[in-house]
């Protein structure tokens, strides 16, 4: 749970959500401020973080919270509850 | 409080394409020169893994080497995720590898007009944005592109190659732009006639006719290059970003 909880932490901070915003069910421009410019952002939160790096394919490919998910658990950093 | 003299400053790692031979490795050696750890790339592995051995005993610097087709995106994503597993971060780019390919509009193959784009401007694209995620990482991140004269001036038989370096100049001034606000600078060299493989096949009277053609009198060297770059990475040009620095002797005055 604790990666999970990074991990919320990391849209919340790079989207600009308030701390007790819902995260888990987020998905690629399904609120304003998940936009282009936003969507690197977070991926470079979320590469530092948990010190991975993430391919082209994988950043255009990660159009969800639940599909980040699924992309750290490829990468190695388990993120499942 | 300013720094103690004494305190222990890290290397940057600065990645240059194409660099066992030619500008790519006069870049390499200049940075090794200044302390930098420099990571080495060649097509193949031998090429970049004997240039790196030779500038470590040349300079004492420390340094790396990566390999890889800067045309396929695969060989370049893998390139970045060697140098994210051994170094984490890069804090300067130096995008170098490129072919040279002359011949007169309507004699030029497709395979060679289309093989001078793969390499030199979607290699380029290919090689920027995967290395972007590692700047974001490094120290007073810079990038250089090695553009070319012919970018911007043209010449008989240049057309293709000189389309391929004005891609790269406009690569440049966006990246610029879009990875400014993170911090990167990105500025571009376009280098005139220099002392290369690229006109080794020149014969005498095309030799001459380069050198009246520059008003400095002479071809560049690739240190000349070289220099111009390790500036534009450096802190003295902490305030330049999207810029193309002529190196060219004054060829396009």
């Amino acid at each position: 749970m604790e990666h999970l909880d990074r991990l919320s932490t990391v849209f919340r901070g790079a989207l600009g959500l308030a701390p007790d915003a819902r995260v888990d069910a987020l998905e690629y421009r399904s609120v304003p401020q998940w936009d282009s410019l936003a969507h690197m952002s977070l991926i470079a939160a979320i590469e530092e973080e948990f010190d991975v790096m993430i391919d082209t394919d994988d950043v255009l490919d990660m159009s969800s919270f639940a599909k980040a998910v699924a992309l750290l658990e490829k990468h190695g950093a388990v993120v499942s509850g | 409080m300013p720094s103690s003299a004494a305190e222990p400053v890290e290397a940057r790692v600065s990645l240059v394409t194409g660099s066992s031979r030619g500008i790519g490795n006069a870049v390499a050696r200049r940075l090794a020169l200044g302390g930098h750890t420099v990571v080495l790339h060649g097509r193949t592995y031998e090429s970049a893994a004997a240039a790196a051995s030779a500038l470590t005993r040349d300079t004492g610097a420390k340094t790396d080497a990566v390999h890889g087709d800067v045309a396929d995106p695969a060989a370049v994503a893998d390139m970045m995720r060697e140098i994210h597993r051994r170094h984490r971060r890069l804090d300067s780019l130096v995008v170098n590898a490129g072919i040279h390919a002359a011949a007169m509009i309507g004699m030029m193959g497709s395979e060679t007009v289309e093989r001078l784009f793969q390499v030199n401007a979607i290699g380029a694209t290919h090689t920027l944005q995967s290395a972007a995620s590692l700047l974001r990482r490094g120290v007073a991140p810079a990038v250089v592109f090695l553009s070319s004269v012919m970018a911007t001036r043209g010449s008989t038989g240049q057309a293709v190659y000189g389309a391929t370096k004005a891609a790269v100049l406009g690569l440049t001034r966006s990246a610029a732009k879009e990875l400014g606000p993170a911090g990167i600078r990105v500025n571009a060299v376009a280098p005139g006639f220099v002392e290369t493989d690229m006109l080794a096949s020149l014969d005498e009277d095309g030799r001459a006719e380069r050198v009246r053609a520059t008003p400095l009198g002479r071809l560049a060297e690739p240190g000349d290059i070289a220099a111009a770059v390790a500036f534009l990475l450096s802190g003295d040009a902490g305030f330049i970003t999207g810029q193309v620095l002529g190196v060219d002797g004054g060829v396009i005055l």
